[in-house]
């Protein structure tokens, strides 16, 4: 592979790691707090359908993002009430909820504007634009590191920076704030902090909306930033490769970013199979590299490199003892 | 939380979730502005007014069957097997290879050695989760996730690279021998009467019933089914009985594996007659709304698995002849799965002032 | 005599001119359901001092810590801090009133450092960095004013038993408590640990610390206390100033004079050894050995009971014979060594050895709860030949048959075997399980606890129940941590404290209180150990 080919995969890379790299951010703030979600995928849908929808009907990309934030916090409390209130269980909500917005997103799509569950594309105002880096025009004849500037860094959407500055802010508040401290002890710990006085349920909601708005995010970038317009089942088990990554990672925001970004390059190959078999001198199958991510999470979840230890009281509905 | 009477916890708290989810569904097609007693008429008409519908609908009950039985089996061992739509898929893979190793002179040779191709399949594939929950203690619910997605790429590279015949454009296998062909009902002496039109459902669905018989009899007659149960009760329990874990663990899922591998004797062997992309369509899913629908007992997942597949094949119908979206299914599938197994204390909840007015009273 | 007044105020040590008590309860009672945990328990803490409350397991200490905690609401009473009345509706509130409470099981979130489990729920702001400074200049003030070292960067699950404690310590402290309380704080300790806390609590006593101190130790409580509350089947029975006291008499003030419970019983006519047990040694998981070289013989034909304070290792000794621990040394069953380590080590192979196991829980352990009963009836018993009705299909029928026997011999109410077994009464359901274990008529009986939860009139039966079984010749090795119970059935006792034998003795050369100082580790010749 040619350095130029390289620019052009990493790019296509940063722009499908984006998606997975809010999901996986998401998935982040509710398991560390005790509550496992693997409704990623439902709430990244929701929020793609909600955001194509009200960007094309309003024209404004903007309200399209905060349409599908809202949808996806809806989603995220209802998940809340099911594990959180009723104390049921955690990984059933999450499917249940993945064929709720597989359904719902057709039903109202399709109400709304009769494309067989599409929205119409979507043009102009209704999209996020690229925007290109100070100096990215005069930086690009620089050897090696000028074009990685020009092509790979600049030029995305606002919501490919927003995604990348969610990873320090992320692991500021999860390590240097009072909130993130008393998330991170709840879930690991739910006695601790209830026997310190604060209120377990009410951490945990917030963790729950914070894991909306992040997925709120993905899907907006997904129907309004990777593509024009919102198409069924357009997330295509993003969420879950979010959560893949999520196990990969470890349940750490750094962590997150480099498998989010491995996980992306490996799907900007699959979309190039030239380059694998310019590169490898062989054709690897591209289904290979599609099942890449859920082999790898298997072996890091069976412990072979590394043992994923996920929060410890994740999955369990708390109930105050004596 | 407060006691239910057992039979209303296994009556009531699914006809409940059920009611909860047709009324949210009723709600969410008068907000797309369309007409739900309409669609239940088109339902019911397309899914049970004709043989044709009837022939449709016992088809897709067929593979609800097997795909629920997989979720009961595991779910006894307190094990939530989500990767049926795997197991089942790569079921498929092993149906395929079977049917096309011989050429089979009739189906009742072929029917077996399928059935075996198809169980251990699916059983394989369930393997690698089981040992890796039982062993070294990998959440099941994730890895059996990731092989979902690992069974279809698998699927897709065989079918692309190497079980596709030469000159042929789509990805599938080859067509089965003729004589690898199921019966089904049209084929039937005596059922032709009813059906007298060519239907998808085949024998197949005798098997299905037959499984669910075994199932039963697994679990509540056999000392397998009693270690199974009480593990899955208590595990601490079970270890003081001298019940290993391990064995535990692994048996159900097999079995559990298998059941889903089975569902492909019904789409791949009898409808299909070939090895298709995604040849599951979503059936391994459906397992566990029908499972949790049908109380993880084999004669409520077999009404579970017939309800699923009236909605099915109404909202197939509905699909073609409404304005409303076939994925209504979806949400329906979806508010079950919700009512039933997520907010189940809910519903309880619900009915627990109603029983302690009555006792009152 | 020293004064040991009942379930009244300490006249003798409340001075008028005295300040108030740091703490003082008044007729605190609290009942779960048909169980009297508290009975109108009145007790002072007078300030600076240490004050001892102990009592056998279940008299009820630990419900009336949780009450001063703020987790259960007190059916009656109220309570006073430093002479005001004072509500605790939760555990907030009793930080803020200056109580703090080292749980037996520590309230510590395993991966976060010593100065993130100090801050939790006492952050100064939004920001930690500010927070965690200052509670490590915090930490090393105390550490230098009570001698309570720890790392603050150290990680939880890094650190040992004894240094976990000391940061639920020094959390109270940093949350300004005043008033500390340690839940059987040796629990998990070692010796050397144990003596360390000693001397931390003395040092915070020296600084005008009060510090309620439950245990069942009684070593301790003459060791450091300067006042103990006895505390017995929910009652405060006495409070007495330590240094008027002796072990001897508070043994006998916890123990109580029970009315000896009658079990109609002629002498013991042991035969063959049926049960050799010679330096067993189980080390947990936590790496703390729970048994520490124990050796017993059972013959035919006999009781053996085994005394002690819960915790002592008298649950690992059970879960090591019944299969399902591991443990080293070696145990013969009839002359014939029996595997501790190997593959074949579990249940099933120590039935077919003739071993039945009436385990201490039945709850968690001796039944599935939803099974029905005759399901239980062979719970363990599943793969015998007589429950199948061929190669793959259990004789059904056939069990509930049987269990409907074994029903109508054991007086096992109401006596449905298809009832659920949850649905019975706590003395049908331990009946359930002592007619599985013993109607397959084993050579060696254990039996853990064998009347918790269980009714009067079903003890007497169970009692019945176990000597037939001796009478009948076979041997029975009995676990329990009521005594009289032991005193009533046993032929031989034996007393367990810390992972070890203390010393055997017969009933009938032995009274309560002998037997309550060696429970409480206090060996024959005068000594603690």
């Amino acid at each position: 592979m040619d350095y130029a080919t390289l620019i052009q995969v990493s790019d296509s890379a940063l722009r499908l790691a984006t998606p997975l790299l809010l999901a996986c951010l998401a998935g982040l703030f509710s398991e560390r707090s005790g509550i496992f979600d693997i409704g990623l995928e439902g709430k990244m849908l929701m929020a793609g359908m909600a955001s194509g929808a009200a960007a094309y009907l309003t024209g404004s990309v903007w309200l399209g993002m905060f349409a599908g934030i809202g949808a996806a916090i809806l989603f995220s409390l209802i998940h809340g009430v099911a594990s959180i209130t009723f104390r049921g269980n955690q990984l059933i909500s999450g499917v249940a909820l993945n064929f709720l917005a597989s359904g719902m997103t057709v039903l109202i799509a399709q109400a709304l504007f009769h494309q067989g569950g599409r929205t119409p594309p979507l043009s102009g105002g209704a999209r996020f634009t690229p925007i290109e880096l100070p100096f990215a025009e005069a930086l690009a004849d620089v050897p090696i590191l000028g074009p990685f500037y020009a092509e790979v860094l600049s030029g995305h959407s606002a919501l490919v920076y927003v995604a990348l500055l969610a990873v320090p802010t992320t692991w500021w508040l999860l390590y240097r704030t009072r909130f993130g401290l008393r998330l991170r002890a709840v879930g690991e710990n739910p006695e601790s902090v209830d026997t310190a006085g604060i209120s377990v349920v009410r951490l945990r909601y917030s963790a729950v909306i914070i894991t909306g708005i992040l997925c709120g995010l993905a899907g907006a970038y997904m129907a309004t930033g990777l593509q024009a317009g919102f198409g069924r089942e357009m997330t295509a088990g993003r969420g879950y490769i979010a959560l893949a990554a999520l196990i990969f990672a470890k349940w750490r925001p750094w962590y997150a970013l480099w498998a989010t970004l491995l996980f992306g390059f490996l799907q900007a190959l699959a979309l190039r199979p030239d380059v694998i078999e310019g590169t490898f001198g062989l054709a690897i199958p591209v289904s290979f590299l599609d099942a890449l991510p859920y082999i790898l999470t298997v072996i890091v979840l069976a412990g072979f490199v590394g043992k994923a230890i996920p929060p410890r009281a994740g999955g369990q509905p708390y109930v105050k003892e004596r | 939380m407060d006691k239910l009477p057992a039979w209303a916890d296994l009556v009531l708290v699914p006809l409940i979730s059920l009611l909860l989810a047709a009324v949210i569904s009723v709600l969410v097609i008068l907000a797309i502005g369309q007409d739900p007693w309409e669609a239940v008429r088109v339902m019911v008409q397309g899914a049970l007014g004709s043989p044709y519908g009837w022939g449709y609908t016992l088809y897709y009950t067929t593979s609800f069957i097997f795909t629920g039985l997989a979720v009961t089996v595991a779910y006894h061992a307190s094990q939530f097997n989500i990767g049926g739509e795997g197991q089942a898929q790569i079921g498929g893979l092993g149906v395929a290879l079977v049917c096309l190793a011989l050429p089979w002179p009739h189906w009742t040779l072929a029917l077996p050695a399928a059935m075996v191709g198809a169980a251990l399949f699916g059983a394989a594939w369930a393997a690698i989760p089981a040992y890796l929950q039982a062993k070294r203690g990998s959440h099941i619910v994730i890895t059996t996730i990731m092989f979902n997605y690992i069974a279809s790429a698998l699927i897709v590279y065989l079918l692309v690279e190497v079980l596709r015949p030469a000159g042929q454009m789509d990805p599938a296998t080859a067509r089965f021998p003729k004589g690898a062909a199921l019966p089904t009902f049209h084929d039937i002496p005596g059922l032709n009467l009813i059906f007298d039109a060519p239907v998808p459902a085949n024998v197949t669905f005798l098997i299905a019933v037959a499984a669910c018989f075994a199932v039963w009899v697994l679990l509540w007659r056999t000392r397998l089914g009693y270690e199974i149960r009480a593990f899955g009760k208590s595990e601490r329990a079970a270890v003081y009985a001298g019940i290993s874990p391990v064995k535990v663990i692994m048996v159900a899922m097999l079995i559990s594996g298998a059941l889903a591998g089975l569902m492909a004797i019904n789409n791949v062997m009898g409808e299909a007659e070939r090895l298709l992309q995604n040849s599951a369509e979503g059936a391994g899913f459906i397992g566990i709304a029908v499972a949790l629908m049908g109380r993880n007992h084999p004669l409520g997942v077999f009404l579970a698995a017939f309800l699923f597949g009236f909605l099915y094949q109404g909202g197939a119908e509905m699909g073609l002849w409404t304005s409303i979206p076939i994925e209504l299914r979806l949400l329906l599938q979806g508010l079950v799965i919700l009512f039933t197994g997520a907010l189940d204390n809910m519903v309880r909840m619900m009915l627990v002032p109603f029983f302690r007015s009555r006792r009152a009273a | 005599m020293p004064s040991a007044n009942t379930q009244g105020a300490q006249r003798d040590t409340a001075a008028p001119s005295a300040p108030p008590p740091a703490i003082e309860l008044r007729g605190i009672s609290k009942a779960f359901g048909p169980v009297q945990a508290n009975k109108d328990i009145s007790i002072r803490v007078m300030p600076d001092t240490i004050h001892g409350i102990i009592g056998e397991n279940g008299a009820g200490k630990s419900t009336l810590m949780s009450i001063l905690y703020g987790f259960y609401k007190a059916d009656k009473g109220e309570i006073l801090i430093d002479g005001t009345p004072t509500t605790i509706p939760d555990s907030q509130a009793a930080i803020r009133a200056g109580i703090g409470m080292v749980f037996q099981h520590f309230k510590l979130v395993q991966n976060f450092t010593v100065l993130e489990n100090i801050i939790l729920g006492v952050e100064d702001g939004a920001l930690l960095r500010p927070s965690l400074s200052k509670a490590r200049r915090e930490l090393k003030r105390l550490a230098e004013e009570y001698g309570l070292e720890v790392d603050p960067d150290a990680v939880i699950e890094e650190l040992s038993v004894g240094h976990q404690q000391r940061v639920e310590i020094l959390k109270a402290l940093y949350r300004q408590a005043n008033i500390l309380i340690l839940d059987e704080p040796t629990g998990v300790l070692t010796p050397a640990e144990a003596d360390h806390l000693f001397r931390i609590l003395d040092n915070l006593r020296a600084q005008g610390k009060t510090i309620i101190l439950i245990t069942h130790k009684l070593r301790e409580i003459m060791e450091i206390t300067d006042t103990v509350s006895v505390m017995r089947r929910g009652e405060m029975t006495a409070t007495v100033k330590t240094a008027e006291t002796s072990p001897e008499e508070l043994a006998e003030l916890m123990v109580g004079r029970k009315v000896l419970l009658h079990v109609p019983k002629g002498p013991a006519n042991p035969g063959e050894t049926v049960l050799e047990i010679e330096g067993l040694r189980v080390t947990d998981a936590d790496k703390v050995e729970r048994l520490k070289g124990i050796n017993l013989t059972i013959r035919a034909g006999e009781i053996l009971g085994i005394a002690g304070v819960a915790g002592n290792g008298q649950s690992e000794l059970l879960e090591v014979l019944g299969g399902y621990a591991r443990a080293t040394g070696t145990i013969k069953v009839n002359g014939q060594e029996i595997d501790l380590t190997g593959k074949h080590s579990d249940g099933q192979s120590r039935r077919a050895r003739g071993i039945a196991h009436v385990p201490e829980d039945r709850h968690h352990y001796g039944l599935i709860l939803d099974f029905s009963a005759w399901e239980n009836m062979v719970f363990g018993y599943h793969n015998a030949p007589e429950y199948q009705k061929n190669a793959a299909i259990m004789d059904n029928a056939g069990i509930i048959e049987k269990t409907e026997a074994a029903m109508e011999h054991f007086d096992v109410r109401p006596p449905i075997p298809s009832l659920p077994a949850k649905s019975f009464s706590g003395g049908n359901q331990q009946k359930i399980v002592l007619a599985r274990e013993i109607e397959r008529n084993p050579d060696l009986l254990l039996v853990g606890q064998p009347t918790r939860g269980v009714d009067i009139g079903a003890i007497e039966f169970i009692h019945r129940r176990i000597v037939e079984l001796r009478d009948a010749g076979k041997a029975v090795l009995l676990v329990s941590v009521e005594l009289d119970e032991i005193m009533s059935l046993s032929d031989r006792i034996a007393v367990m404290f810390d992972g070890q034998i203390m010393g055997e003795r017969l009933p009938a050369e032995t009274n309560e209180r002998e037997l309550g100082l060696l429970m409480a580790g206090v060996t024959e010749t005068g000594g603690a150990s």
